[in-house]
């Protein structure tokens, strides 16, 4: 694994996941939390004719241009779900699904218009589907990097505002804060963070490296900034573990590889996460149900005990099984506590240390 | 402040479409004043304390807050929204909450400091959340969210408070801690604007009340105009129901 990272390719290949990862990540936190995370699946397929068109133009596939190409398509398609939503009766998420199927629709009838001209130049453009972390180069990740920069350095300098945004809107508009503007800015942030990926995992599955890795962050916590700071580690985990892996690999496409990487942090991250995680609330809930189950068990012993005056009776396990259900295991756990003592084969009564505890 | 009333609403009309929601809507509070705006749903009451604020454009009229519309005056107003109107699952403690009472007078990117998060922990105390300061919100009941919002309020040290259903949904012990709020905010020459729905209370909570539908019913002292016909008028065929118990 080490030489791995003396390999220059494969270190640019992972120096710029990690970029994108972190990117996404941090500002999928803002995206997740307002319930817009299809948003960046409408950004990133909107953004494929945008890639095209800029090449069409220009005939350049130097990353700074296709990237604001993609970036230009993307907001427009973000301002086109808006201008539905407003102007029309279709609701937010039809709105969503037309303008992402209309401008995807539109970017893969360019695309095979510029696959089939009969020049080699444009070798490569169908890398913008998929992904293909390989084809990474030094300027490539100069471009990522600084554009990923300077959209993380805006969230942190506006990081208040748009956390007034985030949770309450119509407050931060009695303050005086634009929220309109603010949603604008906080929109256009996105659109950096996904067209920086766009090369390497591709517009199909790009919006996962938005919305994963910030699901899995709020699974570990409870604070907004410790929320955005998980998700970028994670966006930047899996961006570096998928893109070596499908480097090192042949025929594996980088785009599905960072995703399913991602998956996997969801994963674990649903299943074993502190408070929120399943694992832990299963393991606490069988807890309960035994320490409550031992206290049944304790009880209608201790009810035995006040209507048999003669003290020191023993009742069966088959006694108390009617009363509470599958006493013996409780009774085992009881005695091995000290609370219950066995008399006979089948006979058991409290302790006064179970006295105490029953009359609690 | 001078003797400016703290809102004056002259010939209020907004329209969502084509449906009016408020109708031509005069009102006047002034300072130092307790007052509920009680109607049914829909009547406008939410709109009217929007449009003040202004973030509902008026087809018609205007509104005026100490005597200047109210981007003048933001600093001397404090608005606190329906607590349902946020998710309050959202990652952030109380006190994260009461802080962003102070990002008006902190302005664009500055962050609060030692001096907002004293001040956000004093407001806590008012309400009685002290203890609760670094509990994660998604924790709070009905009640203790209310108070945060309240909290929230307060922090901005502002002369004139709309609350939009303070009571909704709280405990007792909240509802009396509200009411007792109200009136400390009263005795510092504060004035309260709340949307409020329990009409049983209208007059123990409160010393004026606005009575909407679309229109303005009525709008004055409680003893004054909180009557049987003007529910009936604002009300319509539900008034009995409504009515005061042994008024």
């Amino acid at each position: 694994m080490l030489d791995l990272f003396d390999d220059y390719t494969l270190r640019t290949v992972a120096l710029g996941s990690a970029a994108l990862g972190i990117t996404s990540g941090a500002l999928g936190t803002f995206a997740v939390l307002r319930r817009q995370s299809l948003l960046g699946d409408a950004i990133s397929h909107a953004a494929l004719p945008g890639v095209a068109i800029a090449f069409l133009l220009t005939g350049s596939k130097s990353p700074l241009v296709l990237v604001a190409g993609a970036a230009v398509a993307g907001f427009l398609g973000t301002l086109a779900v808006m201008g539905v939503v407003r102007t029309t009766r279709v609701k937010y998420d039809a709105a969503l699904g037309i303008v992402l199927s209309v401008f995807f629709g539109l970017g893969l009838v360019l695309l095979t218009f510029i696959q089939r001209r009969p020049d080699a130049s444009q070798a490569g453009l169908d890398r913008f589907l998929f992904g293909q972390a390989a084809g990474l180069l030094r300027r490539d990740l100069i471009t990522m990097a600084i554009l990923g920069g300077i959209a993380l350095a805006v969230m942190l300098l506006v990081w208040k505002e748009l956390k007034l945004l985030a949770f309450d809107p119509d407050y931060g508009a009695s303050l005086g804060f634009p929220m309109r503007a603010l949603d604008v800015l906080l929109t256009s942030l996105l659109v950096v963070a996904i067209v920086i990926g766009l090369q390497t995992v591709g517009v199909v599955l790009m919006a996962a490296m938005v919305i994963a890795p910030a699901a899995a962050a709020r699974q570990w916590t409870d604070r907004l900034g410790l929320a955005a700071a998980l998700a970028a580690l994670f966006g930047a985990l899996a961006g570096i573990v998928g893109s070596v892996l499908s480097a090192e690999t042949e025929r594996l496409p980088t785009g599905p590889t960072i995703v399913l990487s991602a998956t996997a942090i969801v994963l674990v991250s649903l299943l074993a996460a502190g408070k929120r995680g399943l694992l832990w609330r299963e393991l606490r809930g069988r807890r309960d149900r035994r320490r409550l189950r031992l206290a049944a068990v304790l009880a209608d012993l201790h009810a035995l005990e006040l209507q048999h005056p003669d003290a020191a009776r023993g009742h069966s396990a088959a006694v108390l099984s009617i009363m509470s259900g599958g006493a013996l295991p409780s009774l085992l756990e009881l005695e091995r506590r000290g609370e219950v003592r066995r008399l006979g084969e089948d006979e058991w009564a409290l302790t006064d240390a179970g006295r105490r505890e029953a009359e609690r | 402040m001078s003797a400016a009333p703290a809102i004056e609403v002259t010939d209020l009309t907004v329209a969502y479409g084509e449906k009016p929601v408020l109708w031509d809507v005069d009102l006047e509070v002034a300072p130092g004043v307790l007052m509920a705006i009680v109607g049914p749903n829909g009547a406008g009451k939410t709109t009217l304390i929007r449009s003040i604020l202004g973030m509902v454009e008026p087809a018609a009229g205007r509104a005026l807050v100490y005597g200047r519309p109210y981007a003048e005056q933001r600093r001397l107003v404090a608005y606190v929204p329906q607590r349902g109107s946020v998710d309050w699952d959202f990652p952030t403690s109380v006190l994260d909450v009461v802080l962003m009472g102070r990002y008006g007078r902190l302005g664009w990117v500055r962050r609060p400091g030692a001096a907002d998060r004293a001040a956000a922990r004093e407001a806590l105390e008012q309400v009685g959340m002290a203890a609760l300061a670094g509990r994660q919100i998604s924790q709070l009941s009905g009640g203790q969210q209310q108070r945060v919002f309240l909290a929230r309020a307060l922090v901005q040290h502002a002369d004139l408070y709309f609350m939009d259903e303070p009571f909704q949904g709280v405990d007792a012990t909240t509802e009396l801690a509200i009411v007792e709020l109200l009136r400390t905010l009263r005795s510092s020459g504060k004035t309260v604007v709340a949307v409020h729905h329990d009409l049983q209370t209208v007059p123990e909570y409160f010393d004026q009340v606005t009575l909407l539908n679309v229109r303005r019913i009525a709008s004055g002292p409680v003893d004054e105009v909180f009557t049987e016909e003007n529910l009936r008028l604002t009300y319509g065929g539900h008034a009995a129901f409504f009515g005061r118990n042994g008024a």
